[in-house]
């Protein structure tokens, strides 16, 4: 945190002075690692052996927070009696199909249930098997099917995740032997100090150290917080990492109270924001699902799983035809279903490594790429420049000539002689961007909070924003198209379109944009929260979760009244959504009757005079809705939310310890080992995630793991990170020359026993190997990085920032050329924290012995086709 | 300008006789740096701003003069920040002035050695016309007998170094083009 996200970390200091513990889990030793009063080094990849091993200390020693746990999770909820964990099946949980490599998840419902997930992904008969009479009827109405597996999952569920049809049987003694709680002590009974010491290749002391401090700060009168970055997403268990980290945030009683949460690091000014208005494929805005073909044949389809459903997901149908509205406004009628057919669908993965090998391929003919440079940034990047070699055309907008702008010119294949420049069809062109002091606009930041910076200059010469190259590329096309009768065109003439620019460059106005995305009621006054939005079409936003921002006409996300004149929750600083709450599932810092836990922990709590919930925060809970409320039967959306049921997106109203439906690999985080790992799997047969997803390709090859043949090739672990100094690919960094003489220079961090094994000097050179090609890097000999024990065995590991390429004023080879894709299964995020790779002292080859090498190496370790496609031992 | 005035002016006059021993301050001021002010106070305006680098969201406050950004700061009165930048939010002067940006638009031809330049508004009625003709040849309007209405040839990525307003415009741009692989650093 200290490294990357550095002004942030500021307040863990502030925190420190005030005698908060600060503890650093990282493979790395850093700035962060510097200051802390723990940090414990453990082996890339082995996060969730430490976290399940925090959690069976947990249960194990009765640290978690009863009355919580009973009332807030869904602890007490029974199960099937048909759920087997991956203790009865040595790695796998109950329905997993090894031919498809998939899950079928009927069996992790809660009794008497079958479970479906709120938005996005829905069982089906065919996925549930044989369920009683009663859940058939339920499933029926459900979105999903076989294809719809291979859509994106996590992500398409919503801020609120997947949810159930009907509230589980509970079990408040927390004994029943299928009740979740058991279950979760039964999965983590093995994660002892002993196993963890040797998967993670850390001491039992460093482990029993962390889980005494963290239990000792969690309860009534303290909150311990987690944070974490792209060092847990970045896994082919990613989702299972974060998961895991819930479980124990929620045993401890530490989600939705102040200093409390696992808080996400994101790494780009409004990667937040891109999330929730998303340029992401499976997701409208307010993370409304993209409809899927064959399922969502209409509007009553699409929005029919939600509707009727406990939790504010229950008005899915207000928030989707609210933003059919905006988009299509009056051509968007009751009559013509708002419209809703003018949506394309989606029918499996079409993720960002889909649609590289889909260019590869050759079906895909143009691409635009907007402030990102995937021939630096993304995994195996040889994989980016041959789809990009590929396209008909490409647009590249950014402040210089990246490398995903020059590939065909100096990329990497054009030296070894893989690809010639006059080979290359791709017609290319490059237009300038607008910096973020050239346009007005909002970033959403990493707390949900946006901020709009105000335009200070015009961009110089032919550089534009995103915002006037979308409006007026849109605006040319809607020209050309105007006479077109052809139906395919109808959703671009119909579209709402008509922002009003401004000076002599004809900028669009993002005050505009901004108001259509906050939404506006018939009369065309601003809408004041998410709950005024209707689903009969009286109603227009184009980001329900966003609803609000334009409140009263005005910017609340350009509010700036000072931090010191203001409480320390500074509502009136910009604006968080939704409706400028600050911490989410706030109604869990009260107690079931809506007294704050603590006088020290208070945060909002039950007036009981008032009738209403007050507190530093906004409450995010029904303002006037008591802790002693009931919901009639038959309730629907947020009246069937019970007064002390804090978790208001969820069907059940509880955090989820175990997940009944919407994971692709499991109801609970199991630990597997990395798609390439030097080590085994001590704790089951199951070697890494059964369902992993894997892009076979040429260019694309996996390595054998633990002690398989060919193995030996590969023997060391690499891991990849950032710089203070440097921003992800290097575009806004490795231009500039303070930033350039500060960090000059591409690295890799070795220990000093593997620079005496390997024969690397300090300062020297080395070349690092895998099957996908081989890197040169300077060499820092240090012991910030450390030899693990693990399995008996000595593993060592090699840090490499990944942020260079070929291009700008500090050049040097890009880390990322060196990882597989393979991704987790249910974001489609790739492996890029753990692999491994062979490491060599000297310079690597340059021309055509560079791919001789390559392929000398592959053949020494056997590497064919198949090779690491098989998880099992 | 007088001899006595003139001897004063020696810097080690004034450092001997003045207040400044050790020459580190007043003894050593020259006409030209007495007459220095920081490019914060001779701004035309000053405009708020949000730091452009990690999702930290620090605020700035960018100094203007003449239509120029001549400085940036971080702003004191950002409860997230509290004035602070790290170097890369300290550098972002350098990022919006730097004259390696390219400012004109740079066109390569298929098969092409080097790049051509290309007016802005024939680059936009160029790339308008490639992306009707490329939706025109490769529009689906069903898969395997399932309406799906789209078409698999054009792809986006990027957005998370943008505005939630450029995304949003984006996402409804290549939704109503029946584009569906759009993404962006998020899935990375």
């Amino acid at each position: 945190m200290a490294e990357c996200h550095p002004v942030g970390f500021q307040w863990v200091m502030e925190a420190k002075e005030r005698g908060a513990t600060v503890i650093h889990v990282d493979p790395r030793f850093t700035r962060t690692s510097a200051v802390s009063d723990v940090h414990v080094p453990l082996r890339a990849g082995s996060d969730i052996a430490f976290l399940g091993g925090l959690v069976n200390y947990v249960l194990t020693h009765e640290k978690f927070f009863r009355e919580y746990v009973v009332a807030y999770t869904n602890a007490p909820a029974i199960l099937r009696e048909d759920f087997a964990d991956t203790e009865d099946l040595d790695g796998l949980f109950s329905g997993y199909d090894p031919d498809g490599r998939r899950y079928d998840h009927s069996t992790w419902a809660y009794q008497g249930a079958v479970a479906a997930p709120a938005t996005g992904e829905h069982s089906t008969e065919e996925e549930v098997g044989q369920p009683e009479e009663d859940a058939h009827r339920v499933t029926r109405r459900h979105h999903g099917g076989p294809e719809h597996r291979e859509a994106a999952r996590a992500e398409a569920y919503g801020s609120g995740g997947p949810s159930v049809p009907f509230k589980p049987e509970l079990d408040p003694t927390l004994e029943h032997p299928r009740c979740v709680f058991q279950v979760l002590r039964r999965h983590y009974a093995r994660y002892t100090p002993e196993v963890v010491a040797d998967i993670c290749g850390i001491s039992t002391e460093q482990f029993r150290r962390v889980a005494e401090e963290i239990t000792r700060n969690s309860g009534r009168d303290r909150t311990t917080a987690f944070v974490y970055s792209v060092g847990w997403t970045q896994h082919t268990v990613g989702a299972q990492y974060i998961r895991t980290a819930s479980i124990l945030q929620a045993l401890l009683g530490n989600i939705g109270r102040p200093g409390g949460g696992i808080l996400a690091l994101r790494g780009h000014a409004s990667i937040q924001g891109s999330t929730d208005i998303p340029t992401l494929f499976n997701l409208l805005p307010g993370y409304l699902p993209m409809p899927h073909a064959g399922e969502h044949l209409d509007l009553d389809s699409y929005t029919a799983a939600d509707v009727g459903k406990a939790g504010f997901w229950g008005n899915m149908r207000s928030y989707a035809v609210s933003l059919l509205k905006a988009w299509w406004g009056d051509a968007a009628t009751a009559d013509n279903d708002f419209c809703f057919d003018y949506l394309p669908r989606i029918s499996g993965d079409h993720g960002h490594y889909r649609t590289v090998l889909d260019q590869i391929a050759g079906t895909v003919k143009g691409y635009f790429l907007m402030g990102e440079n995937p021939a630096v940034g993304s995994a195996n990047a040889k994989l980016q420049r041959l789809g990009l070699a590929n396209l008909d055309w490409l647009v590249v907008r950014d402040f210089s000539l990246i490398e995903s702008a020059t590939f065909w010119k100096n990329g990497p294949e054009i030296d070894t002689g893989e690809m010639r420049t006059e080979d290359i069809g791709t017609e290319v062109f490059f237009l300038p961007a607008a910096a973020h002091t050239e346009k007005d606009g909002t970033f959403t930041n990493t707390q949900r909070l946006l901020q709009w910076h105000h335009k200070a200059v015009d961009p110089p010469g032919d550089a534009r924003s995103e915002l006037w190259f979308t409006y007026h590329l849109g605006r040319i096309i809607r020209d050309k198209l105007a006479r077109s009768t052809d139906p395919r065109d109808r959703p671009l003439l119909d579209l709402t379109w008509d922002y009003p620019t401004e000076g002599a460059i004809a900028e669009p106005s993002a005050d505009a944009v901004l108001r259509e995305i906050g939404g506006v009621d018939a009369g065309g006054n601003e809408l004041a929260a998410y709950t005024q939005l209707r689903a009969d079409g009286s109603t227009r936003c184009g980001c329900w979760i966003y609803c609000g921002v334009h409140a009263d006409g005005v910017n609340q996300a350009a509010r700036r009244r000072p931090g010191r004149d203001q409480s320390w929750v500074a509502p009136e600083w910009g604006w968080a959504w939704p409706a400028n709450r600050r911490i989410l599932y706030n109604r869990a810092s009260a107690d079931p009757d809506g007294r704050p836990w603590s006088e020290r922990k208070k945060y909002v709590w039950w007036d009981a005079e008032q009738r209403k919930w007050v507190g530093a925060d906004n409450a995010d809970f029904e303002a006037s809705k008591p802790p002693d409320y009931q919901p009639e039967p038959g309730a629907r959306a947020q009246d069937a939310i019970a007064g002390a049921e804090p978790f208001i997106m969820q069907t059940d109203g509880r955090a989820w310890l175990f997940v009944p439906t919407g994971l692709a690999d499991g109801p609970l985080p199991t630990h597997y080992e990395p798609a390439e790992s030097p080590v085994d799997n001590p704790l089951y047969r199951q070697q890494a995630n059964p369902t992993r997803r894997e892009y076979p390709h040429p260019a694309n090859r996996y390595q054998p793991s633990d002690g398989a043949p060919g193995s030996e090739v590969f023997p060391y672990v690499f891991t990849t990170y950032r710089l203070t100094e440097h921003h992800t690919a290097g575009g806004m960094s490795r231009t500039l020359p303070y930033l350039s003489e500060l960090q000059p220079e591409f690295f890799c961090e070795v220990s000093p026993e593997l620079a005496a094994e390997r024969g690397l000097d300090h300062l020297g050179w080395a070349t690092i190997v895998t099957a996908r090609t081989a890197i040169e890097a300077r060499v820092l000999v240090t012991d910030r990085v450390r030899p693990l024990r693990i399995r008996g065995r000595t593993i060592h590991q090699i840090g490499l920032p990944y942020h260079w390429g070929g291009n700008g004023l500090s050049t040097g080879d890009g880390a990322n050329e060196l990882l597989p894709v393979v991704l987790d299964p249910n974001v489609y995020i790739q492996e890029s924290k753990a692999a491994t790779c062979d490491i060599r002292p000297g310079r690597r080859p340059r021309g055509p012995a560079l791919p001789r090498l390559v392929a000398d190496y592959r053949r020494r370790a056997g590497i064919t086709e198949p090779t690491g496609e098989d998880g099992t031992r | 300008m007088g001899v006595r005035q003139w001897i004063e002016g020696w810097p080690v006059v004034r450092q001997l006789t003045g207040a400044d021993p050790l020459g580190r301050g007043a003894a050593a001021e020259s006409r030209v740096t007495s007459a220095l002010r920081p490019r914060t106070s001779q701004a035309d305006r000053v405009v708020a701003s949000v730091c452009p680098y990690c999702a930290v969201g620090c605020g700035q406050k960018v100094y203007v003069r003449d239509g120029k950004v001549t400085q940036i700061e971080g702003d004191p009165d950002s409860p997230i920040s509290r004035g602070r930048l790290c170097p890369k939010g300290s550098a972002s002067k350098q990022l919006v002035t730097n004259p390696n940006r390219v400012t004109t638009v740079l066109y390569r031809r298929p098969h092409g050695t080097e790049w051509e330049e290309l007016p802005l508004d024939r680059a936009m009625d160029m790339i308008a016309d490639r992306v009707i003709e490329t939706r025109r040849r490769h529009w689906q309007e069903e898969d395997g007998g399932q309406r799906v209405r789209r078409t698999m040839a054009i792809a986006s990525l990027g957005g998370a170094t943008l505005d939630n307003e450029e995304n949003y415009l984006m996402k409804k741009l290549y939704t109503a083009l029946g584009a569906i692989q759009i993404e962006n650093q998020a899935r990375i």
